[in-house]
């Protein structure tokens, strides 16, 4: 495991004294290691060990933290004094007026998935070699990659006021690429796969075999027409489904957004307070959750990094709006229900409100007829380029592969698909979900929020979905 | 803590074996941050973090491992441990063709000293002079810190005092955005920023005026074309990227051009970023990656260089600019909305991707301050709009001028550190721009 210190840690956190009501310490401990296979060269392994304490302090409604590396007793005691003094300079110039009371103090241990251990180094890099090689079918094929990255994560948080909760996660995160180029057009296919577990994660994952297989898909793009342009129905798979929940739901739903914090960063949102409980967001057939309790999805915990127990929590429920994603202390300054998802990237960062696990709930059509009931339309797999505006409502997402779907069938491969639209009235036109033999369990590993800025990673899991009349278009 | 550095890479060096080549390397930071919403302090705090690299090599073979030090006791145990560890594991590696270390000492000392303000002065200066407004941002000001070593002598530092106030002043559903960025925290400058960017969201509360989809003349500011540069960073100079015809300039490669007034260098003349990389090579002064329109030099890593015969040019591993000059046109700041006659005056350009990499089509949306301009006099606000068009229409057959002034912009950025990145950039005025929604 990462961290052996924890019994240490506790021992000298006892120790610490503050002028504060409250203060609390979370160390996160993370031990990486890469693996990695390019053109057939085995890249050099890089291993990491990154440790560090965050102290925060509660004092008159003031708040401050202090994170450091140095967990001796006197780095610990510095960093409470540092935290404690910042919570005295801010009390009665804070937007929101803290209060110790309101701070929880649970107790418990829970460790993610574990699965199993990862081979030796040689294995991994024989896998790694196998698929790069496999991937030379062609000369116009210009880069192979494949890669493995191992994690274990552990999280100890601890509080004056008697909390004391430790969490592990292990992460096994397969990942592989392939471009291929003709003249002045280069396409690419890759895999990604992010969950909780151990080494069959790969096999899981479809890693094996996908070196030839990402190659050769590539060769088709670089052959296909582009994409057509035009109104149409789209048929998003699963590995995109994850992007468009991510950017235009999870993002626009989350309540310190709505707070107004972001806006001078990550941006605002088009949803407003009043909205809930009343807003329809999408079709009858949309159904949104919060969900932490799919052990394998990649954001599962049991408490969020200010200590809130995580529990399964219905966004949007037939379509209407019903809560947004903010945790205790934004619940408490909206005035709205929330969910547990007060979360820091690292040791050095305090928690905001971030994604978590962000599902959309499986429907009831088979893959074939959702693609039977597809007159003009394109079906789109794996992000490639996303944007969208700072109220996260206009937004435009493009994908490495299309299929153009007419009368009801699959005609051939597409380059370049895009399409566009606005997040108030896109998911209005959901027109068919798939069901559980469509669901998939994905995840990102890089969402950016938050001043000082923090990349968490996100679980997003989701059936195959229809949705008519999109804005389509290709590249040129 | 450049003493306590080069005193651990000493004690390290003297533990090698005659054929073993160490490489360490140190980011650090002591940073305040102060996070404001509605004109308070959000968020505040403080972070010190001191991430060292060790990286050994024998024979051909290399491997590394990063760690966060701890204590000053307790770090030359916790270095030497890890440096067991990866020596026991070079034996059963493969040689790294691609390996290229710095192998010719080239010692630096760079540090340039600040004056930042204790952090209760930065909540009592910026919640005075913001009075009650809506301002929004972070403060995020402190010491960074870079090292390097390595067991054949060389010895590299750089440290910065320096701030970045990244700030938003928002109305009635709109914001002009701020930043108060440099070396020295002086109020005076922060509260007339303030002032001004308080005079134009007034102009902003005009009722705003939609634009239909189509071709727009449009005038970036330097901030927006910051965007456009960030995008480009991303795979557009890199060497790698080049090699395997996968760069987003791929058609600049094959022949295609910009317009003649873009020459874009990547050079250290503005001191913030180190002027040394992690494997030990010195940054030249000055790199043209485009020159007249016309591609120019790649950014070449030490690992790129040996895979593919190239000269590396103190590009780190990820092969992207850190401090960008574009040059400066002849159209003066003062005659820019004179110059653009009617059409968009954009300030600021948001979340900018590829729709076409291989053609450089981008897309984004506008933010904050952006204005529709009739006879050269602002008359209205207007919302956010998606732009899609190619790089070879925006900055070649559509660009009428670059502004002679440019502005310095200190990347605000704080993703698991605080940047050392810069921009110095003018203006551009483009005669149509190609929005879509």
């Amino acid at each position: 495991m990462p961290f052996d210190h924890a019994h240490a840690v506790r021992e000298r956190f006892r120790s610490l004294r503050s002028r504060a009501a409250f203060w609390s310490l979370r160390v996160h401990a993370e031990r990486g290691e890469r693996h990695a296979v390019r053109q057939d060269t085995p890249q050099p392994p890089s291993v990491s060990f990154d440790r560090g304490a965050m102290l925060t302090a509660v004092s008159d409604g003031g708040y401050g933290y202090c994170a450091t590396s140095d967990l001796s007793r006197a780095g610990l005691q510095q960093a409470l004094d540092r935290a404690t003094a910042w919570a005295e300079a801010t009390r009665a110039k804070s937007v929101i007026r803290f209060d110790a009371r309101d701070m929880p103090a649970p107790r418990g241990e829970y460790d993610g998935p574990q699965g199993d251990d990862a081979p030796a180094r040689d294995a991994i890099h024989d896998l790694l070699a196998a698929e790069c090689r496999a991937a030379k079918i062609d000369a116009r094929i210009v880069e192979r990659f494949a890669a493995i990255h191992l994690f274990e994560d552990e999280r100890l948080y601890l509080t004056n006021t008697g909390a004391d909760l430790r969490q592990r996660f292990r992460y096994t995160l397969p990942y592989a690429r392939v471009a291929a180029n003709e003249g002045a057009d280069t396409q690419s296919r890759s895999l990604e796969y992010a969950r909780q577990g151990g080494f069959e994660s790969v096999a899981a994952s479809g890693f094996p075999g996908c070196g030839a297989r990402l190659a050769d898909e590539a060769l088709q793009l670089l052959a296909a027409p582009n994409c057509p342009t035009g109104t149409m129905d789209l048929l998003l798979m699963p590995d995109q489904m994850m992007l468009q929940i991510h950017e235009s739901i999870g993002h626009p739903l989350e309540l310190d957004r709505i707070l107004g914090d972001e806006r001078n960063y990550a941006g605002t949102s088009f949803v407003t307070p009043d909205m809930f409980g009343s807003y329809r967001y999408g079709s009858e057939l949309l159904n949104v959750t919060y969900d932490p309790t799919q052990a394998e999805e990649f954001a599962t915990y049991r408490w969020d990094d200010d200590g809130t127990p995580a529990a399964k929590v219905w966004l949007i429920r037939d379509g209407l709006l019903v809560a947004p994603l903010g945790a205790r202390l934004s619940q408490a300054r909206a005035g709205l229900p929330g969910t547990a998802n007060a979360r820091a990237s690292n040791w050095n960062r305090p928690p905001i409100d971030r994604m978590a696990n962000l599902n959309v709930e499986p429907g009831e059509s088979p893959l074939e007829a959702m693609i039977a009931s597809i007159e003009n339309g394109v079906l789109m797999r794996s992000n490639v380029s996303w944007s969208i505006d700072d109220a996260r409502n206009k937004f435009q997402f493009g994908c490495e592969w299309g299929e153009r779907i007419e009368n009801g069938r699959r005609v051939g491969v597409v380059k370049n698909p895009n399409y566009r639209g606005v997040s108030a009235t896109f998911w209005r036109g959901l027109r068919m979900v798939g069901d559980a033999s469509t669901f998939e369990v994905h995840g990102t590993l890089n969402c950016g929020k938050g001043e000082p800025n923090q990349a968490v990673h996100c679980g997003h899991a989701a059936p195959a979905c229809l949705f008519g009349a999109v804005e389509v278009f290709g590249g040129g | 803590m450049k003493q306590r550095f080069f005193e651990l890479a000493g004690r390290l060096e003297r533990g090698l074996a005659a054929d073993e080549t160490l490489l360490l390397g140190l980011d650090a930071e002591r940073s305040d941050f102060v996070r404001f919403n509605r004109g308070r302090v959000r968020q505040a705090g403080s972070v010190e973090q001191r991430t060292l690299e060790l990286r050994i090599v024998r024979a051909g073979r290399q491997a590394s491992t990063t760690l966060e030090l701890g204590d000053a006791a307790g770090d030359p145990a916790l270095a030497a441990e890890a440096l067991a560890a990866l020596r026991d594991s070079l034996d059963a590696l493969p040689e790294d063709p691609w390996l290229l270390i710095n192998e010719t000492p080239a010692s630096t000392d760079t540090a340039r000293r600040g004056a930042l303000p204790a952090p209760d002065t930065v909540i009592d200066q910026v919640v005075g002079a913001a009075n009650g407004r809506d301002l929004v941002g972070i403060y995020a000001g402190g010491t960074i810190l870079r090292g390097f070593a390595n067991s054949l002598g060389q010895r590299n530092w750089h440290e910065v005092d320096s701030f970045n106030f990244d700030w938003s002043l928002h109305g009635a559903g709109r914001a002009v955005k701020g930043m108060t960025a440099g070396f020295e925290w002086d109020r005076t400058q922060f509260g007339e920023q303030l002032e001004a960017a308080a005079r134009a969201l007034a102009l902003l509360e005009a009722a705003p005026r939609t634009i239909a989809p189509g071709e727009v003349r449009a005038y970036l500011a330097p901030r927006a074309m910051e965007e456009l540069m960030g995008l480009l960073a991303w795979d557009a100079f890199s060497g790698r990227a080049h090699a395997t015809k996968q760069s987003p300039l791929l058609r600049m490669a094959q022949g295609a051009t910009l317009a003649p007034a873009i020459t874009l260098r990547e050079t250290g003349a503005d001191g913030i970023a180190p002027p040394f990389q992690a494997d030990g090579f010195v940054k030249p002064p000055s790199v043209t990656l485009i020159d007249a329109g016309r591609l120019g030099a790649a950014l070449v890593a030490p690992r790129t260089a040996k895979e593919y015969g190239l000269e590396p040019n103190g590009a780190e591993a990820g092969e992207s600019p850190e401090s960008l000059e574009l040059g400066a046109g002849t159209l003066a700041q003062d005659d820019v909305l004179a110059a653009l006659d009617t059409g968009l005056y954009i300030g600021n350009l948001w979340y900018l991707n590829y729709s076409d990499r291989a053609a450089c089509r981008i897309t984004g949306m506008t933010r904050f301050a952006t204005f529709w301009v009739e006879g050269g006099r602002i008359v209205a606000p207007v919302g956010a709009m998606r732009f899609d068009d190619t790089i070879y229409r925006m900055l070649g057959e559509n660009l009428e001028a670059l502004t002679r002034e440019r502005e310095l912009l200190l990347d605000p950025s704080t993703y698991e550190g605080r940047s050392t990145a810069s921009a110095r950039l003018p203006g551009a005025l483009l005669r149509a721009l190609r929005f879509t929604l």
